[in-house]
C-alpha cells in the first residue's frame, strides 16, 4: 500500500448534502440522513460507526444503490448510483451482508460462482477454476467447495459470502458486521483475512462494526453517526478524541477502555492510519 | 506478496476506450516472435460479450488453434494496462496450466499468476452410485416412508390430547388464534370457491343437458346434477381448493418459524407447538371445511340451474322443488361427515411438513410442494374409501 495522503487518492465513495426521509404523505416523517457529507478515498479501510437505528446500514444501502437518495448526490469511483449499469455491478462493488445471505439452494461453489457463472458465454472450467481459487484465497479448503449453507459454521459462511463478493474483483468492498456471531478465534481470523485482501487486492474497504476491536486494529479512519449525520470523521484518535456525548459514550464504557488498551500498545502489523483529508 | 495492489483497477467513469479491450498481438521481437498481452483483463471487461468473443477470436489468430496450446512461445504482460484474477485465470488456461517458456512479467503479476496457478486443481471427481448403492436407495426410500407414517400417528395422537385437554380447560384454550384462523382458511377462501363452483355447475349441465336431450330424459338433470354434486363434486371441489390455498399457507408459516427457531423458543417457554400451533389450526379447517364445501355445493347448483334453464328450458321454479325429491338427506349429512375428515387431514398433513422442513429455503419450498401433493392425493384417496364404505347410503 502506498501511504500517499488521502486528499492526492481520487475518491472512492462521495456523498454529499444527503436526506433520507421515510414515510411522508399521511405517516409521520422519520429522518435518518440530514444533510450528510462523507468522503472515502480510495484504498481506505474505512468505520461507520453509530447507535441502533442511526442509519449506519441505510448509508450502504445507498452506496450499493439499493436505496434512493430522498435530496444529494451518492457516487461510487466517481459514477453516481443511479445511473449505474446494473450488469456490472459485481465488477464494481462486493457486499458481504451480516448473515452471509449465501444462497442456500446452491453448494459453495456455485455460490461463489453465480455472478460469473450468471455471464452465459464464459466457458463452465474458467468460471469452475476461478471459483476455487477465491475459495482458497479465503482460506478455505478445495474440499469444502460441495459443501451446503446449512452444514457450514459461522466464521466458514462468512468467508465464503467474502470469496463470493470477491469474485469479480470488484475494487469496493462494503461490510456490514463482519465479526458479529464469530469466536474471537474466529473474529481474529476474520479480520487477518479481511487485512490480508485489502493488502493483496488494493482494495478499498467500508464497514459497519460494533466489535471495537476490529475498529480499531484495521480502520484506517472512522466515521460516526449520530444525529443524523457525521459528527465526526478521522483517525481512530482523532475522532476518540472529539467532544461528542456520543463518542464519549461509545469508547469511554468499559469495552472502550479495554480496546483503546490495544491501540496503545505495540501491535506491529497494525493498518497505518492515513491522515484526513478534512 | 506483492507490496504494490496487483490488480489495478480502471475508475468505472473511464469511457471505455478501444485499447482497454482485452487482446493478443504478435510481435516479432529481437529474440523471435512474442505474443503481447494488451488492454485490461480484469472480470469487468470479460463480462462484456462482445469484449469476449474478440478476445477469443484474437487468441485464435494469434496463439494459435481453439484448443489451449503448450506454451512454447514468449508471452509479454509488459503493454497490459490491468490484470485481475479473473484475467489472469484465463492466461493460466490458455497457458494448459503451466509456465510458458519465456514470459516479461511485473512482480506483482507475478506474484497474482502465482497465486492462481497455486490454487488452480482439478476437483475430485463426483462419486458415481453404484448398483448397489441404488439398491439401498430404495431401503432408504421405504424407511423415509415409514418415517412420514411414524411422525404423522404422532401428529394425530397429539391432537387427540390436545383436544382432550382443550375439552377439560376450554377457558385456557387458544380461541383467538382458532377464531383467526377460520376467517382466514374460511371466510376469505369464500370468492374464489364460488367462482369455482359457479363454472364447474354451468359446464357440467352443459355437457349433460346435450347427452340427456338425446333420450328425452331433460327432467333427470335435477337429479344427476344434485346428486354428483352435493355427494361428490362439492366437497371434492372445495377439499382441493383449500389443500392448494390453506394447505400451503400452513406448512409455510410452520416452516419459516422452523427456520427461525420460533419453535424452539416456544418449547423453551414450556408452550407446546402442538397445543398452541396444530391444534388451532385442525380445529378451525374441521369447522371450516364442512362450511365451505356446503357453499361451493350451493354455488355450483346455481350455476347448474342458469345453464338448465338456458340449454334445457328447465325453470329455476322447477329445479328447486325437484331436488329435495331428487337428492337424498343423507347424501347431505354423508357431505358434511367427509368434509369434516378432509379439513382435519389437509391441516394435519401441511402441519406434518411444515414442522420436517430443515433451516434451509429449499426444504421450505419442498415442503411446501409436498404438502399440498400429498393433502390433494390423501383427500381423493379418502374419498374413494368414503364412496366404497357409504355406498348403499342415500344413492
Amino acid at each position: 500500500m502506498s501511504q500517499a495522503p488521502a486528499s492526492d487518492r481520487p475518491l472512492a465513495v462521495d456523498i454529499s448534502g444527503l436526506w433520507t426521509v421515510y414515510g411522508g404523505g399521511d405517516a409521520p416523517e422519520f429522518v435518518v440522513h440530514r444533510d450528510l457529507d462523507l468522503q472515502i478515498a480510495q484504498g481506505e479501510i474505512f468505520s461507520l460507526v453509530g447507535g441502533s437505528g442511526s442509519g449506519k446500514t441505510t448509508l450502504l444501502r445507498h452506496i450499493l444503490g439499493l436505496e434512493t437518495p430522498t435530496k444529494g448526490q451518492v457516487s461510487v469511483m466517481g459514477q453516481a448510483t443511479g445511473q449505474a449499469d446494473p450488469r456490472t455491478a459485481a465488477s464494481r462493488v462486493g457486499m458481504l451482508f451480516q448473515q452471509g445471505a449465501l444462497f442456500s439452494a446452491f453448494n459453495v461453489l456455485d455460490n461463489i460462482a453465480f455472478a460469473l457463472s450468471e455471464l452465459s458465454h464464459l466457458p463452465p472450467d474458467l468460471v469452475r477454476d476461478a471459483a476455487l481459487v477465491k475459495l482458497q484465497m479465503v482460506g478455505l479448503k478445495a474440499k469444502d467447495a460441495s459443501k451446503m449453507p446449512a452444514d457450514l459454521s459461522g466464521g466458514m459462511i462468512k468467508r465464503v459470502a467474502l470469496a463470493r463478493a470477491l469474485i469479480m474483483d470488484p475494487p469496493l468492498l462494503l461490510l456490514d458486521e463482519p465479526t458479529a456471531g464469530l469466536d474471537p478465534e474466529g473474529a481474529d481470523g476474520f479480520c487477518e483475512l479481511l487485512r490480508d485482501m485489502h493488502h493483496e487486492l488494493g482494495l478499498t474497504v467500508i464497514m459497519v462494526t460494533h466489535d471495537l476491536d476490529t475498529l480499531l486494529e484495521l480502520s484506517s479512519r472512522v466515521a460516526v453517526l449520530a444525529d443524523q449525520k457525521v459528527v465526526a470523521v478521522g483517525t481512530p484518535r482523532e475522532v476518540i478524541a472529539t467532544p461528542h456525548p456520543f463518542i464519549h459514550h461509545y469508547f469511554g464504557g468499559g469495552r472502550g477502555q479495554r480496546a483503546m488498551a490495544l491501540l496503545d500498545g505495540p501491535s506491529p502489523n497494525n493498518a497505518q492510519p492515513i491522515a484526513s483529508p478534512a | 506478496m506483492a507490496s504494490t495492489p496487483v490488480a489495478n483497477h480502471p475508475t468505472a467513469a473511464a469511457p471505455i476506450a478501444g485499447d482497454a479491450a482485452p487482446r493478443v498481438e504478435r510481435q516479432t521481437g529481437p529474440d523471435g516472435p512474442v505474443l503481447e498481452v494488451l488492454g485490461e483483463w480484469t472480470a469487468a471487461r470479460l463480462a462484456d460479450a462482445r469484449m469476449w468473443r474478440n478476445l477469443q477470436a484474437s487468441l485464435h489468430q494469434h496463439a494459435g488453434g481453439e484448443t489451449p496450446s503448450a506454451p512454447s512461445t514468449a508471452w509479454s504482460l509488459e503493454g497490459i494496462q490491468a490484470l485481475d484474477h479473473i484475467g489472469a485465470q484465463l492466461l493460466w488456461e490458455r497457458w494448459s496450466q503451466a509456465w510458458p517458456a519465456e514470459l516479461r512479467i511485473s512482480d506483482g503479476q507475478r506474484a497474482l499468476l502465482e497465486r492462481v496457478a497455486r490454487f488452480t486443481q482439478q476437483p475430485a471427481p463426483a462419486p458415481k452410485r453404484t448398483l448397489w448403492q441404488r439398491y439401498l436407495g430404495l431401503g432408504d426410500g421405504v424407511l423415509a416412508l415409514l418415517s412420514h407414517l411414524h411422525s404423522f400417528i404422532g401428529l394425530l395422537g397429539q391432537l387427540l390430547l390436545d383436544t382432550l385437554r382443550l375439552l377439560r380447560a376450554p377457558s385456557r384454550a387458544p380461541w383467538r388464534d382458532i377464531s383467526g384462523h377460520l376467517f382466514h382458511f374460511g371466510a376469505t377462501a369464500l370468492p374464489i370457491t364460488a367462482l369455482v363452483g359457479f363454472l364447474i355447475g354451468v359446464v357440467l349441465a352443459y355437457l349433460s343437458a346435450q347427452q340427456l336431450r338425446q333420450f328425452g330424459a331433460d327432467a333427470f338433470i335435477v337429479d344427476l346434477l344434485g346428486v354428483s354434486l352435493v355427494r361428490e363434486l362439492g366437497p371434492m371441489l372445495a377439499a382441493i381448493l383449500v389443500a392448494g390455498r390453506s394447505g400451503s399457507a400452513i406448512t409455510a408459516q410452520i416452516g419459516v418459524m422452523r427456520v427461525t427457531e420460533e419453535l424452539d423458543a416456544m418449547r423453551v417457554m414450556g408452550i407446546s407447538p402442538g397445543f398452541r400451533l396444530v391444534m388451532p389450526r385442525a380445529l378451525a379447517l374441521a369447522v371450516a371445511m364442512p362450511l365451505i364445501s356446503l357453499w361451493t355445493t350451493v354455488v355450483a347448483l346455481l350455476g347448474g340451474m342458469v345453464a338448465a334453464d338456458v340449454a334445457l328450458g328447465i325453470s329455476p321454479t322447477f329445479f328447486i322443488q325437484a331436488l329435495p325429491g331428487a337428492v337424498d338427506l343423507a347424501n347431505l349429512w354423508l357431505a358434511v361427515g367427509k368434509t369434516v375428515v378432509f379439513g382435519l387431514l389437509i391441516a394435519l398433513i401441511a402441519c406434518h411438513f411444515g414442522l420436517r422442513v430443515e433451516r434451509n429455503t429449499e426444504s421450505l419450498g419442498k415442503g411446501t410442494t409436498a404438502a399440498v401433493v400429498t393433502s390433494i392425493t390423501v383427500v381423493i384417496l379418502v374419498d374413494a374409501l368414503f364412496a366404497i364404505a357409504f355406498k348403499d347410503v342415500g344413492v
